[in-house]
């Protein structure tokens, strides 16, 4: 649906910041330009909406010229998401939100419902419509960053490092989120990163970018395994290719069997079924599986104590994983973030699984040393 | 026993001419008003002007600039030559040293908007209007406002001096005074007003900017701004 061919862009009559990049792109396809300091991801990125001319070659979106195209309408039809963030300070949250459907003379209405659907779609609450963005904290505004490049249905969305400012657990968490939402609407993402980890954990396909060329446009998976060449293999560094190669399991292999309790069971029988099985962490579902919250030791004897119920104390918050995921994604994320249980759920966020940190460490050492501990079986 | 003979003298004069001194007062203010809003509906698009088309901005602020830098009642006195006497050559001498703090506040005002804000409005498919009305002007406004502050300031003091050239101004009473043999009182009850206005507006526009200044924090006054000398 995207299609650039030898698109090339020239600063000062001989500085090629783009050389004749070719490649097509699908409805739907998360991408990543990724590529060291000036290697002309941004020029790249920015000719796709015409926030820079091109010198030459040409960007068709549906098969229609993007030069032959207003330059304002065109913008209006993308999304586009920087790392400076770039919210406007004295409008309000729901006012940045609905910025362009506002350009396009939405009527109130729907301007107000498309703030409300969007809000609630990267989890922050509805009452933050009426403050400014300075009231937010930096991950909050990069969350609204993101929405207000969809708020007028956008097929295609542009994000130009839109977490290199974030702290690292801020990151992961938007990681996730805009990856859930890429997948749920179904949109077309171009993401530039110089980031490897965060390349490979959120697009289909990889485009890898030097002196503004094009040198590798492919999969993480097939990136990993046949790098085109040396510049590709220094730059997904030699560690990874190790811990990538051998497996590829998913974390279905990986999970176990989790203990849990329906919502209705009253705090005595939990403790109960809790001794019995000796955890110190139960998860909370629905009678149909959907998984709520959970519910750890301590919590439960204070609520006891205090004569709560089950609802009223669970833990609501909790990080979780999809079945499908592959596991060297949620290794790095549960080894950053620290956490010992992780559920794992299915799209419909019912409770299948649980990876617990101490099988991700046995895990890891498989794959490192092999299935079976050779060593230490003969000594 | 100076002091309370001069205040009850005073509040006698005030009381007797209370009519004539508000004719003053108010001739004074509008002088001041006018020359401020016709340097307004000129400066301000100057300045958006130049902050756009950054080659212009040295020569037309410098040029502001030399203006400023000739003495008020030398300006006056050469363009009563060409004008006459009476207001209008007062208004337009207040237009001239206005000019110079609005076009200037408007200018570093646009300037200061941080450009990614208008980077991210362009690529979201704002027109350059659209970034000047929705994005630059709302977030210079406190800054054009001081500029505007500070015109009328100096408007008031340029006025004062209206009265060389025939402008009914507060300043008649001054000189009044000083033509009189004991003209304290004369020269105390003009002046008293004049310093009124001028404080009064700059801290009725002091506590505006303050209101619409998007940044909000307390001690963060915008730098590379005109002040009052
Ligand atoms: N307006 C410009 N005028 C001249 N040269 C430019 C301009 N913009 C970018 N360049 C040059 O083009 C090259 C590519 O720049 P670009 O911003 O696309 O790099 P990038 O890959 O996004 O880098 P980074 O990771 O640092 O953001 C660089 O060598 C840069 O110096
Ligand atoms: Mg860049």
């Amino acid at each position: 649906m995207l299609s650039i061919k030898n698109l090339t862009k020239i600063y000062g009559g001989k500085n090629k910041a783009v050389d004749d990049i070719s490649l097509d792109i699908e409805q739907g396809e998360f991408i990543a330009f990724i590529g060291t300091s000036g290697s002309g991801k941004t020029t790249a990125l920015r000719m796709i909406n015409r926030m820079i001319e091109p010198t030459s070659g040409s960007i068709e979106i549906d098969g229609k010229d993007v030069m032959q195209m207003n330059p304002v309408e065109l913008r209006r039809s993308i999304g586009y998401v920087i790392q400076q963030i770039g919210l406007l300070p004295h409008l309000t949250i729901k006012e940045n939100i609905v910025l362009v459907p506002k350009l396009l003379k939405w009527s109130e209405e729907r301007k107000d419902k498309k703030a409300r659907e969007l809000i609630n779609l990267v989890d922050l609450p509805e009452s933050y419509l009426d403050r400014y963005p300075n009231e937010l904290s930096g991950g909050q505004q990069q969350r609204i960053g993101v929405i207000r490049a969809l708020a007028a249905e956008q097929d295609i969305i542009l994000m130009d490092e839109p977490f290199g400012a974030l702290d690292p657990i801020t990151r992961d968490t938007l990681q996730d989120l805009v990856k859930v939402l890429q997948k749920k609407l179904g949109k077309t993402f171009i993401f530039v990163t110089h980031d490897m980890d965060e390349a490979i954990k959120l697009a289909d396909r990889i485009a890898i970018l030097s002196n503004g060329q094009l040198i590798q446009f492919d999969t993480p998976d097939e990136i990993l395994r046949n790098p085109a060449n040396q510049f590709v293999r220094d730059f997904i560094g030699e560690n990874r290719l190790i811990q990538d190669r051998p497996n590829m399991r998913t974390v279905e292999d990986a999970m176990i069997k989790p203990i849990s309790v329906t919502a209705d069971k009253s705090l005595s029988e939990v403790i109960s079924i809790m001794r019995e099985r000796r955890v110190d962490t139960i998860f909370v579902t629905r009678n149909d599986g959907t998984l709520l919250g959970y519910l750890d030791i301590e919590d439960i004897n204070e609520g006891y104590r205090k004569g709560k119920d089950l609802v009223d104390i669970m833990h609501r918050d909790l990080f979780k994983i999809q079945i499908h995921d592959k596991l060297q994604d949620s290794v790095r994320t549960i080894l950053k973030r620290n956490l010992r249980n992780i559920p794992v759920v299915d799209e419909n966020n019912i409770l299948l699984g649980l990876i617990t940190r101490s099988n991700l460490v046995d895990i890891v050492y498989d794959s490192i040393w092999g299935e079976t501990p050779a060593g230490v079986d003969e000594a | 026993m100076i002091l309370g003979s001069l205040l009850s003298d005073l509040s006698a004069y005030y009381s007797d001419n209370f009519g004539y001194l508000m004719r003053l007062f108010f001739d004074h203010l509008l002088m001041s008003i006018y020359g401020v809003l016709f340097a307004a509906i000129v400066g301000i698009p100057l300045g958006i002007l130049i902050a756009r088309y950054g080659k212009l901005s040295g020569t037309v602020i410098t040029l502001a600039n030399i203006i400023q830098t000739v003495p008020a009642l030398a300006m006056l006195a050469i363009l009563m030559l060409g004008m006459g006497l009476g207001q209008n050559t007062v208004i337009f001498t207040v237009f001239l040293y206005a000019l110079l703090p609005i076009l200037k506040n408007t200018y570093s005002g646009i300037k200061s908007v941080d450009p990614n804000i208008t980077d991210a409005g362009k690529a979201m498919g704002m027109t350059r209007n659209q970034v000047l009305r929705m994005i630059e002007l709302p977030l210079s406004l406190s800054v054009i406002i001081g500029g505007l502050r500070i015109a009328l300031v100096v408007a008031i003091g340029v006025v004062a001096i209206g009265s060389f050239i025939g402008a009914p101004t507060l300043s008649d009473i001054i000189i009044r005074g000083t033509n009189a043999t004991d003209g304290t009182v004369f020269i105390i009850a003009g002046a008293l007003p004049i310093a009124l206005i001028a404080v009064i507006i700059d801290i009725a526009l002091r506590i505006i900017e303050r209101k619409l200044d998007p940044t909000v924090s307390d001690n963060d006054a915008p730098e590379d701004v005109q002040s009052v000398n």
